[in-house]
């Protein structure tokens, strides 16, 4: 078990650094988080990490196609936002689990 | 009499009408199968027809032999459901009521998905290997190819069997390399995931027998469009893979049938949202999804619609007399991987427990080990086809069990 401190709050995550519970998050932790990807984020990456957010709390599988639908970006702007593996990163940065791929 | 209606007699449809049949009184219910294709396909021998060791006629049977006497079996496209009419649509304009329909349309490849992947080069220095006629195109292909670089590529991660790929690239490896060739022969595995397969364990097997092999594997590539003029693949972040031959798994997807019904998911990939456990559609109580077509978070395999069979069969006969459905799946997906030059691995798992070392299905003896690479792995593989023929897909009951069982598995410390 790990902890992270933002704001005097103690925030447990994973090994990976993935958040043990979505309720502890804030925008302010978001901005943490998304420096040591060094994203900077800006309204557009808020939407789509609230999206996420909205979308977990319904228990819907999440996946990079998923957000390409969701009219908010598509996949080449889903990339260019969080660079590298975006859905992984995205997770991570809004607060929810890692997300699993099916087999 | 009260209707019960089949969609699809692949794999799944095809275990469910030989289920249901032996258990539903047939003087109360009347059982009917749809299906487009006379032909069944033994798809796990598609892969296997590339390198020559099924002929293409070996893979294929008539369904007719496979649907129990009693059950109505219909060749006709299906066209709609229409879930609150409790009525389905069929392309010859006949209309079939029912009181439980059992959807088990299966996915098929779609690579019309992704620009250029089937464009000037289809079927010329690109193939899938996941239809008949891509896999008969593709051993063609291969008599007479001379080299270079060969590319195996995901276009997503939500494919049907995910091991077929891994098991395509071990097989090309051993084939170029009983041919005397493996010197002039590149090979990349090129997929979305982040290593050659998703459960810690078994990527780190896998991607070491990779390496072993010679094989390069480029992860967390997203293939946004094929190139056909300069021959690469091009991903979401502009990364490049070129490629002489590129062996391709598209999109899959569900049956177009299923857009139209309006019953797909979130995904646009016309799967149907299911209860992960009981097999119950999402949207209409009496409409059970079944194998390939459902949205479970499970593998799209033979092994998993084996186990959803017993499963759903047991929900179908509580909902129909008015109980609640108590049967529930766990994911259980059970995989034969060949790895070439005879030997195999073998993998076993659930919706909560990844793939783990151990024996298989009885502990100690086995004689199948997880996550090794052994001969008896292999000679299970190919006996896999008889039994697939013979006992499979008329419902038999096989020496394994519905939900996975911990027996013979060893749980390491992390």
């Amino acid at each position: 078990m790990e902890t992270l401190i933002s704001n005097g709050t103690q925030i447990e995550v994973n090994a990976e650094g993935y958040l043990k519970n979505m309720n502890q998050w804030t925008p302010e932790l978001a901005h943490e988080l998304a420096q040591n990807e060094n994203i900077e984020l800006t309204d557009k990456h808020f939407e789509v990490l609230n999206w996420l957010r909205a979308k977990q709390a319904e228990g819907t599988p999440l996946s990079i196609r998923k957000v390409g639908n969701s009219g908010l970006v598509d996949i080449k702007q889903f990339y260019q936002l969080f660079p590298g593996g975006p859905l992984k990163i995205s997770s991570k940065i809004a607060g929810i689990p890692k997300p699993a791929s099916c087999i | 009499m009260k209707k019960l209606l089949i969609l699809g007699a692949g794999t799944a449809g095809t275990m469910m009408a030989n289920k249901l049949s032996r258990n539903l009184n047939k003087n109360i219910w009347e059982i009917t199968i749809v299906d487009k294709d006379e032909n069944h396909y033994y798809q796990p021998g598609f892969l296997f027809i590339p390198f020559g060791v099924y002929k293409p006629e070996e893979v294929i049977r008539p369904k007719k032999e496979f649907i129990p006497n009693g059950v109505n079996f219909l060749i006709d496209q299906i066209q709609k459901i229409e879930g609150d009419k409790n009525q389905v649509l069929l392309t010859s304009g006949k209309v079939l009521n029912y009181d439980v329909l059992v959807v088990a349309t299966g996915t098929i490849p779609v690579p019309e998905e992704t620009e250029g992947l089937k464009g000037k080069l289809w079927y010329k220095d690109i193939f899938d290997f996941y239809t008949f006629e891509g896999t008969t195109r593709l051993a063609k292909k291969l008599e007479n190819w001379e080299g270079g670089k060969l590319v195996v590529n995901l276009a997503e991660t939500l494919i049907k069997c995910p091991v077929a790929p891994l098991e395509f690239t071990f097989l090309a490896d051993a084939y170029f390399t009983e041919k005397g060739m493996r010197d002039k022969v590149e090979i990349s595995y090129v997929t979305p995931l982040s290593g050659a397969f998703t459960k810690p364990r078994a990527t780190a097997m896998l991607n070491q027998l990779m390496n072993e092999k010679k094989i390069t594997v480029v992860p967390d590539f997203y293939l946004q469009m094929v190139d056909n003029d300069r021959k690469v693949l091009i991903s979401y972040d502009g990364k490049e893979v070129p490629f002489d031959l590129l062996v391709s798994v598209p999109v899959n997807k569900g049956d177009q049938m299923i857009e139209a019904s309006n019953l797909g998911d979130e995904d646009g990939l016309n799967f149907v949202p299911t209860d992960k456990h009981t097999l119950q559609s999402k949207k209409f109580e009496n409409m059970f999804v079944i194998g390939d077509a459902t949205n479970v978070p499970a593998s799209k395999a033979g092994s998993v619609a084996h186990f959803e069979a017993e499963i759903l069969t047991e929900n179908i006969l509580s909902y129909i007399s008015g109980m609640p459905l108590e049967a529930k799946f766990d994911g259980h997906a059970n995989c034969f991987i060949e790895t070439g030059f005879g030997k195999g691995t073998l993998i076993d798992f659930n919706y909560t427990t990844e793939p783990l070392p151990g024996k298989f299905p009885f502990a100690v003896v086995g004689p199948m080990d997880l996550l090794k690479v052994t001969r008896a792995n292999h000679y299970g593989k190919l006996a896999f086809k008889w039994v697939y023929w013979h006992m499979l897909l008329t419902g038999k009951r096989l020496p394994v069990s519905t939900n996975m069982s911990m027996s013979g598995k060893v749980v390491e410390a992390n």
